[in-house]
């Protein structure tokens, strides 16, 4: 289908056979859009650490091993799912095992203004307008995942909130990994639309079990519309050998309201990026994160707000807690166009190194084209303030007691402006847990 | 209670402390004064346990145990309280949350039931009384923000919480104006008892008039090198410590108590 040639045997090569099996017999727009993102992967190929947005992330250990796309849901998947659900069971849940839609997990109830439906059913109808806007936010011509993504997305969930419609409940989109085959990839893709004035909120959650080696390269598409609000969490929980590399990448309208939380502990290496496009005057964003890694864990984070009008708003703090011989990497960018004049913009990425062996590599960067604005960034890497610890022994807590209790300090703020409560505290005693040595018990494991 | 008999001190390569001998008896409330760098401060976090200094020679005994081989966290369980002289700022902690894990470590190492946070609430807002304290603070990180007498109110509502047998205040009126100065020492006042005793540490006579010490020790060179009662501070304050240097090293030590 693609008229690029490529070595036969590569992983690429290999990618490229899977295209072809999705291709057949569905002609449309979403045929051409998988063709057209495979050529631009073929040519892109995996990003190498020449490339400046991968510099300190080594791609190698997903580049040169071959994972198999797996090619048809599972048939009623026994997963226990309740580790990884946060607040009321009466949330609307989608879960998605090994890639594919797990009705007997879901439940979605109807409400009117809502439209909540699967990539896989909507593609089986043929060429679905709910799916208009697929592919038209996310770059698949410039980030090769993306590209991969595009070209072999499987299933995911598409939700639109119609103009004005006020979904109060999180809606909590779930993805686990029961590795029925050594190297499984999925390739999870999700659109949220949210029109005029709509608000919702929605949870990824993204864990695997056992023991082998899988990938996971989630998309997920964000349009918000005149003055929607959505509240995006991830939590990124994978199994211990996973490589997982997601992409947010959202678009929004006029006095619209991305408040984005990504929430990584999990995965052998693991790259999450999130991007978002200010594109209407009085559009603001928060993007906030926190990392929490130990062992041989590589943890990256990439993000870019790019401020398209006037008047625009961001606030972004990233938190990290590494550990162990972990490696994090934070690469935040904040770019203002000549037009987006009164941007206010303020950037943070704040790491804790727990062990002499651990770690990080921080890049804020602002590029600014506009000459009215007030922005601001700044990285900081410390240790725990021997001090304050003598402070605390020195009130009869003991060592275990004072460093756990600075160590959630240091992550407190960040962890507080999670605006789901049942996320926040489920994510706080992960960090008390953790520090403690203990198994990591929310959300996966 | 507490035995000090040749303490000496460094921190790196700098030996701070050259041999302190001192007594405390229970119900006693000793001065530690002396100029800057005399080691007195030195002398308040060694007995607190502070792993920046390194103890060299000489041994400190608290209740017959040997306090040197004791952790911070078991000299605070074991009723030793230092109030900071530069109290440290937690983001992120609260003090009820902070005051109040402090106060079941020590009740749990005294073999007491540990208490839920509506009972502590009962048990501060009592303490916090003490010292002319807003509530509000209770929910505010520990110290961050606070302004300097603030901070040093904090200290003195943490001693009223641990409720300790030996309080040790390091330069607590230093940065204080005068109000603040009453407040934080009626506080000390009423928390004094035939049971406990204090080491006040100060550059300066002035808090000595509201805490009323039964021995004032002078600290130079590292060295105890005079001791006397309340009106040696009296004395220090007309002559100043340059007096004490050329007059009377009289007793190197051998501080009595």
């Amino acid at each position: 289908m693609t008229a690029t040639v490529t070595q036969p045997e590569s992983p690429v090569h290999h990618y490229l056979e899977s295209l072809d099996d999705l291709l057949t017999g569905k002609p449309g727009r979403v045929a051409e859009l998988r063709v057209r993102a495979m050529d631009r992967f073929v040519a892109l190929g995996f990003p190498s650490m020449k490339n400046e947005d991968w510099h300190y992330t080594s791609v190698a250990p997903i580049a040169t091993r071959v994972f198999g796309r797996t090619s048809s849901a599972p048939a009623a998947p026994e997963v226990d799912v309740s580790p990884m659900l946060f607040g009321s069971p009466d949330w609307p849940r989608l879960v998605f095992v090994d890639g594919w839609f797990a009705p007997e997990l879901s439940h979605v109830a109807e409400s009117a203004g809502v439209r909540v439906s699967t990539l896989a059913a909507l593609l089986a109808e043929g060429d679905s307008t709910d799916l208009a806007r697929l592919g038209t936010i996310a770059d698949h011509d410039n980030v090769a995942f993306t590209a991969l993504n595009t070209a072999l997305m499987q299933d995911g969930a598409v939700i639109q909130i119609g103009a004005g419609v006020e979904v109060e409940a999180p809606i909590h989109l779930v993805y686990v990994s029961t590795r029925p085959a050594p190297l499984c990839a999925v390739f999870p893709r999700n659109l949220l639309v949210l029109e005029r004035s709509a608000r919702a909120t929605v949870i990824e959650s993204y864990a695997g079990f056992g023991e082998e080696s899988y990938l996971t390269v989630p998309v997920t598409e964000i349009s918000l519309g005149e003055g929607a609000q959505l509240d995006h969490i991830k939590v990124q929980n994978e199994a211990p050998g996973a490589f997982h590399v997601g992409t947010i990448q959202a678009r929004q309208e006029r006095d619209s309201e991305l408040h984005s939380f990504s929430y990584a502990a999990g995965a052998e290496l693991s790259r999450t990026n999130v991007y978002t496009i200010l594109d209407g005057q009085g559009a603001s964003c928060t993007m906030n994160g926190m990392y929490m890694v130990s062992g041989l864990q590589h943890v990256d984070h990439q993000t870019r707000i790019e401020h398209a009008q006037p008047n625009t708003t961001s606030r972004e703090i990233y938190k990290g807690i590494l550990d162990g011989h972990s490696h994090g990497v934070f690469n935040g960018k904040v770019y203002v166009r000549p037009e987006a004049q009164k941007t206010d913009g303020k950037q943070s990425n704040n790491n804790l190194l727990l062990s002499d062996h651990a770690r990080i590599d921080t890049k804020p960067q602002l590029e600014i084209f506009a000459d009215d604005v007030k922005c601001t960034h700044g990285a900081t890497v410390g240790r725990l303030d021997e001090v304050a610890l003598f402070y605390m022994k020195s009130r009869g807590l003991d060592a275990e007691q004072a460093r756990t209790l600075l160590i959630y300090a240091f992550a407190a703020d960040v962890l507080e402006e999670i605006p789901v409560k049942a996320v926040r505290d489920a994510l706080e005693s992960a960090v008390f847990a953790r520090v403690r040595g203990e198994e990591l018990q929310v959300a996966g494991e | 209670m507490l035995e000090i008999n040749g303490l000496r001190a460094n921190i790196g390569e700098n030996e701070i402390l050259k041999g302190i001998n001192l007594t405390v008896n229970k119900g006693e409330v000793h001065a530690v004064m002396g100029p800057n760098g005399s080691g007195k401060s030195t002398l308040a976090q060694v007995i607190a346990g502070h792993p920046a200094y390194e103890v060299t020679a000489g041994s400190v005994t608290y209740d017959g145990q040997d306090l040197l081989e004791m952790e911070p966290e078991e000299r605070a369980q074991a009723g030793i309280f230092l109030a900071f002289q530069y109290p440290v700022e937690i983001p992120g902690v609260t003090n009820a949350y902070f005051l109040r894990s402090a106060y079941n470590a020590v009740r749990k190492a005294r073999g007491e039931d540990e208490v839920d946070p509506l009972e502590f609430l009962d048990v501060m807002e009592e303490k916090m009384k003490l010292v002319d304290m807003d509530p509000s603070m209770l929910n505010r990180s520990v110290n961050a923000g606070f302004s300097g007498g603030e901070k040093k109110r904090n200290e003195i509502v943490q001693l009223a919480v641990l409720n300790p047998r030996l309080a040790i205040l390091d330069e607590t009126d230093s940065g204080l104006d005068i109000d603040a100065l009453r407040i934080v020492a009626d506080g000390v006042n009423k928390l004094r008892s035939p049971e406990k005793s204090a080491i006040v540490v100060t550059h300066y006579q002035r808090l000595l008039n509201y805490i009323v010490p039964d021995f004032v020790h002078v600290l130079a060179g590292g060295r105890i090198v005079r001791s006397g009662g309340k009106e040696l501070a009296l004395e220090l304050e007309e002559h100043g410590y340059d007096w004490i240097q050329t007059h009377a090293p009289e007793a190197a030590g051998a501080a009595r108590g």
